[in-house]
């Protein structure tokens, strides 16, 4: 019955490739999204205005729409550049050749970056304003008032909506698939149309990202316990 | 971009002159499954909340199936897989339907939108306060009246804002209706981006027309729940 036809190596590969893209474009996404939360809640306007801006955009369109935009326009500018470059000077060769994968994790961590602006706002606007006044009569640089103090409170709050987004981002990857990288879905794909049984391979990949969901949700549990040390909860 | 839009209004708004095409499809995607899938989620949001685990557990299931697994996949399930199997081949009426690109597309959203809303639903059935059902029950209601008259309107009412937003998210999801030959915004976009290699103008035409769209649902969201949450407001 669970008879993988000699594709088993050619489905775990992609499983590896969706997991190492929906890690690495979190990651990417997290550090926008801390630089466009600390942007919305800055004094200058204009930063204020272009996060705000960025994020109402992104979150407005459609992901799909916005990868398949990012990911052909891309390459055009990366190419405008390299001319430009070349036109400057003769000598060297200006190249920036772009895979599906690196543009893949560029589009996603770009997309979701703005809803991770959104939730870490909602995060620094939770941590009591004393904490950070006292951290500052200590003082603490900037730098280190975010490491020692905002980062540690603001996480417990943020958390809910990191796995949200972390789930809806390892779900996301599988559109991935159609601008080209070969990841579960596609191999899944190729697999069932070489053996006609395209039904039971699609199921495959649909069981792997199960599998993929349900382990996130425990690490996520498991952090979120971490997380909420020394928190005291209401008693119901 | 101008000679994007002279060229191709007609087909990004309602028709490419044979079919249904453009914004009004994907409106037309996004009325149908929305309103499918809440017909599903209101009767299965009360049984997840059943005591019974005969009730609630093959809710759970199903939601936990469809919450669990990327659209695309649901989607490629429905339109390649099953169509693939022999049984559905050879029985006239499936065959009839599966070999539609929309059917197929509109089942999937369908069950998609529905596991989602089930469990926004059930989440806010479970928040009913103690003293409406209680109340209820005083004023002699049988169960089924107590759903009908009490329990179900004051939910829907306070899953409003929730809902709202997965309506939103339902919208960015009937993009993926293209990949099943669906003539939506994106196919008619993707189409003009095979005509011109320009892809910055045909994407983001699409993206400025689903953009709009957001907006109004979200103006309309805004005035249905002054309209129906009235009664929390501060």
């Amino acid at each position: 019955m669970f008879d993988l036809a000699g594709y088993g190596q050619q489905i775990f590969s992609g499983t590896m490739t969706t997991i190492e893209l929906s890690v690495l474009s979190l990651i990417l996404s997290f550090i926008i999204g801390l630089l466009g939360a600390s942007a919305k809640l800055a004094k200058s306007r204009v930063l204020r205005g272009m996060s705000t801006v960025y994020t109402t955009l992104i979150r407005g369109v459609p992901d799909l729409v916005l990868m398949l935009l990012i990911f052909y326009s891309l390459q055009i500018w990366l190419n405008d550049f390299s001319d430009y470059l070349d036109s400057l000077q003769n000598s060297i060769d200006f190249e920036f050749p772009l895979d599906p994968f690196t543009s893949g994790v560029i589009t996603l961590g770009f997309i979701y970056g703005a809803y991770f602006t959104e939730t870490f706002r909602g995060a620094f606007l939770a941590v009591p304003k004393g904490q950070l006044e006292a951290a500052r009569a200590f003082g603490m640089r900037p730098m280190l008032v975010f490491r020692r103090i905002l980062f540690p409170q603001m996480m417990r709050y943020a958390l809910p909506g990191i796995g949200n987004n972390w789930q809806v981002i390892l779900k996301a990857t599988a559109l991935v698939s159609l601008i080209g990288l070969s990841d579960v879905v596609k191999a899944a794909q190729a697999a069932g149309e070489a053996t006609f049984r395209t039904f039971f391979f699609i199921s495959v990949a649909g069981l792997v990202y199960l599998v993929l969901t349900v382990i996130s949700n425990g690490v996520l549990m498991f952090l979120q316990r971490k997380y909420a040390v020394g928190v005291r909860k209401a008693a119901l | 971009m101008i000679g994007i839009i002279q060229t191709y209004w007609q087909a990004l708004l309602y028709s490419d002159g044979y079919r249904m095409t453009g914004l009004a499809m994907t409106l037309w995607l996004l009325v149908i499954s929305c309103g499918i899938g809440f017909c599903l989620a209101v009767p299965l949001a009360v049984l997840r909340n059943a005591r019974s685990p005969l009730l609630w557990f093959p809710v759970w299931l199903y939601t936990f199936l469809f919450r669990g697994t990327p659209l695309y996949v649901q989607l490629l399930l429905i339109y390649t897989g099953i169509y693939g199997l022999d049984f559905i081949h050879n029985t006239a009426p499936f065959n009839e339907f599966f070999r539609q690109g929309l059917n197929c597309t509109i089942l999937s959203f369908a069950l998609n939108t529905g596991a989602y809303t089930t469990e926004i639903f059930a989440g806010s059935i479970k928040e009913t306060s103690h003293g409406e059902v209680d109340a209820g029950l005083a004023m002699g209601m049988s169960r089924f009246t107590l759903y009908r008259r009490i329990i179900i309107p004051s939910a829907l009412r306070r899953a409003l804002p929730v809902y709202s937003n997965e309506v939103i998210l339902m919208l960015h999801a009937t993009t993926l209706a293209f990949t099943a030959t669906v003539p939506d915004i994106l196919k008619v976009a993707n189409d003009a981006y095979s005509a011109t290699y320009d892809p910055f103008d045909c994407f983001g035409v699409a993206a400025l027309i689903y953009l709009c769209v957001s907006f109004g649902l979200i103006f309309l969201f805004r005035r249905a729940e002054r309209h129906f949450l009235a009664y929390l407001s501060p």
